[in-house]
């Protein structure tokens, strides 16, 4: 890609580790995102109000940067209809047998100095590297 | 005390999608800039990161160091610390598909926003990929008023 934009890259990163500090400080709990999802998929009674919300949150944080920036929204899916079905279901049920993701594992998990989540984020970092190598540069 | 935390955790989540957003990650493009290291690498991911853990690691020793959080009872934090396969396996299909598309769950969640049919397919196939995992390790819905329910150890 070659657009690298390390401001705009820490800003973002600021926030979204605000995000993970406000989820701890208020509700006493790891701002992961698929064991939110996950929650609401497979959901005990009385759970769903705060987990629905936070994930109502996201797109609207999405929304509010869209509206103010302007133009096209910065998302572009390169990957296939079909490899995007199964990078789909890889992505969901790979998170919650591995219990967590990027934020789950990598941020909150890392912020915990966890070694299950350390452990974590070198396994799927390192997997989705040589994904990338793979279907780029060798298929 | 529902009602607050509801509010808050929607508050999270807003700051949350504005982090993802103003970062560029939200754009599958870009992930995939940071992960294809022996392409043109793009190391915005690294400074995003960088800057998260920059405020959660040391907030998240501050506010454990208090008794408990501001409108609950408790922390709720994983327990578990064994290094076991589900956690490497699940870790690495999680890699694979992280991979070949470039969302990984929040991302994915926070640009359903742009209505585009590949973001809506992805995140569909994602619930119906937690849902399998729900299935197949025997987690069950639970359910109002019904038998299975009741029975439920949990």
């Amino acid at each position: 890609m070659g657009d690298f934009t390390p401001v705009n890259g820490l800003i973002g990163g600021l926030l979204i580790g605000l995000a993970v500090a406000l989820m701890l400080l208020l509700n006493g709990r790891i701002a992961g995102v698929s064991g939110i999802v996950g929650g609401l998929v497979n959901s005990k009674a009385g759970d769903t109000g705060w987990r629905a919300a936070f994930v109502i949150g996201l797109p609207l944080g999405a929304l509010a940067y869209i509206l103010v920036a302007g133009g096209p929204a910065p998302v572009d899916v390169l990957a296939s209809p079909p490899a995007i079905l199964i990078g789909g279901l890889l992505v969901g049920f790979g998170t919650r047998m591995g219990s967590g993701c990027t934020s789950g594992h990598g941020l909150c998990g890392l912020a915990l100095l966890s070694r299950r989540s350390v452990v974590a984020t070198a396994v799927f970092f390192g997997l989705a590297m040589v994904t990338v190598f793979l279907t780029r540069h060798v298929f | 005390m529902a009602v607050p935390r509801i509010f808050a955790a929607l508050g999270c989540g807003f700051i949350f999608g504005l982090g993802l957003a103003i970062s560029g990650m939200m754009n599958p493009a870009r992930v995939i800039g940071f992960l294809d290291v022996t392409g043109s690498w793009d190391p915005t991911l690294a400074f995003v990161m960088g800057g998260a853990l920059l405020v959660a690691v040391p907030a998240y020793r501050l506010i454990l160091g208090r008794g408990h959080p501001a409108l609950a009872s408790g922390f709720s934090l994983p327990a578990n610390t064994r290094l076991d396969t589900s956690l490497i396996l699940g870790s690495a299909l999680f890699g694979v598909g992280w991979g070949l598309v470039g969302f990984c769950p929040g991302p994915a969640v926070a640009a359903v926003v742009t209505g585009l049919p590949a973001v809506l397919g992805f995140v569909a196939s994602m619930v119906t990929g937690m849902a399998l995992h729900a299935w197949i390790s025997g987690e069950r819905p639970v359910r109002k008023g019904s038998s299975d329910a009741a029975s439920d150890p949990r």
